[in-house]
C-alpha cells in the first residue's frame, strides 16, 4: 500500500468512525440515562437519509440550511415519539423493550415503503462541495467526504461542550451515572428524558443526512447501522460518550482497513474486535464495573 | 380437567400423529413448518424463560444447523445418523464460543452481544463462498436412515413430530432436574445462587450450549424439509421473531413456546393473506408491527396469561 492510498483509507476510516459516533452517542445516552434498549434507533438514521433525499430538491445548494431544518424536524419527531411511545417503555423489562421497539421498526419500514417506495435512491452533494482534491501523486479525495468529517468533528466538540460545560449536560451526566439519585434531587426527569431522546433522534438523523450523498438511500439501511452501533456501544461502554468516540474510531479503522486487506472476511473484523474487548474488559473500554 | 393437564401435550401429539394421513398437503406442510418453529422456540425458552437470559441472536444456531446439514450432505446425500449430530454439534460449538464470551456480560449488554455475534455468522455465510454467498445452496438429496427417507412428506411429518416430542420431553426433564432448578435459581436471584456455592457461569454456559444444539436440531429439520438454505435464516429478524413467539405464548411455560409458535405463524399468515385483510395484506409489516406492540403492551404474560387470568384457580 503506497502512502497516498494509506492516507485516503485513513481519512475514510475517520469519516466512517465519526459518522458512527453520531448515531452511537445517541444510543448510548438513551440507554445510559433511560435504561431503554432501542432497536429502532437505526430507523432514525434511515429517517435522516430519506429526509436528505426528499428535502434536497427543495433547498438546492442551501445544504447547511437543509441540515438545520432536518435536525429540527427530527428533534420534534423524537420529542413526540418519546411522549407517545417510549415514555411507556421505561417501567418494562428489557425483553419487552426489545420486542416493542422491534415492532416499531416494522412500522417505520412499512411507512417508509408507503411514502417513498422501495427503490434505491442517490442524493447529490451540494454543488459547492462537488469534485475532489489531489492527495499525493495518484489519489484524489472528494471534498464532500472531508466536509462530512469536519461537520462530525464540529458536532462532537459541540456535544462535548454541552455535556461537560452546561447545566443540562450536568443533569445528563448525573442521569447516566445514577438515575434514581437525579430523580431524588428534584430534577424533572421526564423532561430530561424527552430532551435526551429528541437529541438522540436528531443526532442519528443528522448522521443519516450527512451520509446520504456518500452512500445511497435504500430500504433497511437502518438495521446494519444499528448493529454496528451496538458493537460500538459494547466496545465503548454503556453510557460513556468518550467511550463511544474511541470505539467508533476503532471500528472505523478496523472496518476500513479490513476491507482493504482481507476483502472477503472484512465483515467479521469489527466482531473480532468486540470479542477481544469482551475478553479483556467485559464492561467496555470506558464503562464502569457493575 | 386438572388431572388431565400434564398429559395434554402428549394427547396433542397423538392426535396430530393420527390426523396426519387425512390432512391436506397445504395444512400438513403448514403443521410441519409450525412444529419446526416450535422446536426452535422451545430451545430459546430454555434460555429466556428458564434461565432468564435474553438472547437476540438465536437464529445463528438455527441457521448454522441448517447450513451444516446441507454442506455435509454434498451431492450424494447423507445419513441422518451422521448429519443430525453434525448439525447439532456445529450449532453447539458456535454456541460454546458465543456463550463463553457473551456470558461475561449481562442484561442489555448480553442482548447486544448475542445480536452482534449472530450478525457475524450471518456475514460469514452472506459474504464468503462457504455457503454459496447470498443465494444460499441447494441440497441435492435429502437425508435418509434405513427406511426413513426425508424425501417423503409423510416421513417428514413423523420425523419432525418425533423430534418435537423428544425436545419437549427433554426440556420437561431438564426443568425437573437439579440442573433445571439451578437455572431457575439463577433466573430469580443470581447473586444468591453464587453465594450458595453454584458455579453460575458454568450453568449458564451449559444452558446456552444446550439451547444452541436444540436450535441446530430445528435447523437440521428445516434444511431436510426445504432442501435449501440461505443466509436469511441467520438474519436478526428470525431472532426477533422467535423471541416474540415465546413471549406471545407465555414465558416460563414449555407449552407457551409451542402456543406462541402456532399463534405467531397464524398471525403472520393471516395478516399477509388477501382473503382475510384485503389490500392491507400488502402492508403486513405495518399491521404485524402494530400487533406486536399491542400484544406486548397488553399481554405481557402471553396467551397462557389469559387462560390463567380466566381460571379462578390461578396459573397452570
Amino acid at each position: 500500500m503506497d502512502i497516498g492510498t494509506f492516507l485516503v483509507q485513513c481519512l475514510n476510516a475517520v469519516q466512517y468512525g465519526l459518522l458512527l459516533f453520531l448515531v452511537a452517542s445517541g444510543l448510548t445516552l438513551i440507554f445510559g440515562i433511560m435504561g431503554v434498549i432501542n432497536l429502532a434507533h437505526g430507523s432514525f438514521y434511515m429517517l435522516g437519509a430519506y429526509m436528505a433525499f426528499a428535502l434536497s430538491p427543495l433547498f438546492g445548494d442551501q445544504f447547511i440550511v437543509m441540515l438545520i431544518a432536518g435536525v429540527a424536524l427530527a428533534a420534534i419527531f423524537g420529542y413526540l415519539l418519546e411522549w407517545a411511545f417510549f415514555s411507556y417503555l421505561y417501567q418494562r423489562d428489557h425483553l419487552q423493550q426489545v420486542l416493542m421497539t422491534y415492532g416499531l421498526i416494522l412500522v417505520f419500514e412499512e411507512v417508509r415503503s408507503l411514502l417513498m417506495g422501495n427503490d434505491v435512491h442517490g442524493v447529490k452533494p451540494p454543488p459547492w462541495l462537488e469534485g475532489s482534491f489531489a492527495l499525493g501523486s495518484l489519489m484524489r479525495y472528494p471534498w464532500y467526504r472531508l466536509f462530512a468529517s469536519a461537520a462530525c468533528i464540529v458536532l462532537a466538540v459541540a456535544l462535548y461542550l454541552v455535556v461537560n460545560r452546561t447545566r443540562l449536560g450536568m443533569m445528563i451526566r448525573a442521569g447516566a451515572s445514577n438515575r434514581d439519585m437525579v430523580r431524588g434531587l428534584g430534577i424533572d426527569i421526564r423532561k430530561l428524558y424527552r430532551i435526551v431522546f429528541a437529541a438522540g433522534v436528531a443526532l442519528a438523523a443528522l448522521a443519516g443526512m450527512i451520509a446520504a450523498p456518500m452512500s445511497s438511500v435504500y430500504p433497511g439501511m437502518g438495521a446494519s447501522v444499528l448493529i454496528i452501533c451496538f458493537v460500538v456501544v459494547v466496545i465503548g461502554g454503556i453510557g460513556s460518550i468518550p467511550g463511544a468516540l474511541v470505539a467508533s474510531l476503532l471500528v472505523g479503522f478496523v472496518d476500513t482497513f479490513g476491507k482493504v486487506l482481507f476483502a472477503e472476511l472484512s465483515g467479521m473484523g469489527v466482531y473480532v474486535l468486540m470479542a477481544i474487548v469482551l475478553i479483556w474488559r467485559p464492561e467496555g473500554l470506558m464503562g464502569r464495573k457493575t | 380437567m386438572r388431572r388431565l393437564d400434564p398429559f395434554l401435550p402428549l394427547l396433542c401429539a397423538v392426535v396430530l400423529a393420527l390426523l396426519a394421513p387425512v390432512l391436506s398437503p397445504y395444512v400438513s406442510d403448514f403443521v410441519v413448518k409450525v412444529m419446526i418453529l416450535s422446536i426452535f422456540a422451545l430451545s430459546l425458552e430454555l434460555l429466556v424463560g428458564m434461565t432468564g437470559l435474553v438472547s437476540l441472536g438465536h437464529a445463528a444456531f438455527y441457521g448454522i444447523g441448517a447450513y451444516a446439514t446441507v454442506l455435509a450432505s454434498g451431492t450424494e446425500g447423507g445419513s441422518i445418523a451422521l448429519l443430525l449430530p453434525l448439525a447439532m454439534g456445529s450449532a453447539a460449538a458456535y454456541a460454546l464460543f458465543v456463550g463463553a464470551l457473551s456470558l461475561r456480560t449481562r442484561g442489555v449488554y448480553f442482548i447486544m452481544v448475542t445480536l452482534a455475534f449472530a450478525q457475524m455468522a450471518y456475514f460469514v455465510f452472506h459474504d464468503t463462498k462457504v455457503g454459496g454467498g447470498s443465494d444460499g445452496i441447494y441440497m441435492y438429496v435429502r437425508p435418509t436412515l434405513g427406511a426413513i427417507d426425508m424425501e417423503s412428506r409423510a416421513v417428514q411429518f413423523y420425523v419432525v413430530l418425533a423430534a418435537l416430542v423428544a425436545c419437549y420431553g427433554l426440556l420437561a426433564l431438564v426443568r425437573r432436574s437439579r440442573f433445571g432448578a439451578a437455572l431457575a435459581g439463577i433466573r430469580v436471584n443470581e447473586q444468591r445462587m453464587r453465594a450458595a456455592g453454584f458455579a453460575v457461569y458454568g450453568y449458564k454456559l451449559a444452558a446456552f450450549v444446550l439451547a444452541g444444539a436444540l436450535a441446530g436440531l430445528a435447523g437440521f429439520l428445516l434444511a431436510a424439509r426445504d432442501g435449501v438454505v440461505n443466509p436469511e435464516l441467520l438474519a436478526w429478524h428470525n431472532s426477533g421473531e422467535v423471541l416474540l413467539m415465546i413471549i406471545l405464548g407465555g414465558l416460563g411455560h414449555l407449552r407457551g413456546a409451542i402456543i406462541g409458535a402456532v399463534a405467531f405463524t397464524l398471525l403472520k399468515e393471516l395478516l399477509s393473506t388477501h382473503g382475510f385483510v384485503g389490500p392491507l395484506a400488502d402492508h403486513w409489516q405495518l399491521t404485524l408491527g402494530i400487533a406486536i406492540i399491542a400484544f406486548v403492551a397488553l399481554l405481557p404474560k402471553g396467551i397462557i396469561g389469559i387462560a390463567a387470568r380466566l381460571s379462578p384457580k390461578g396459573s397452570t
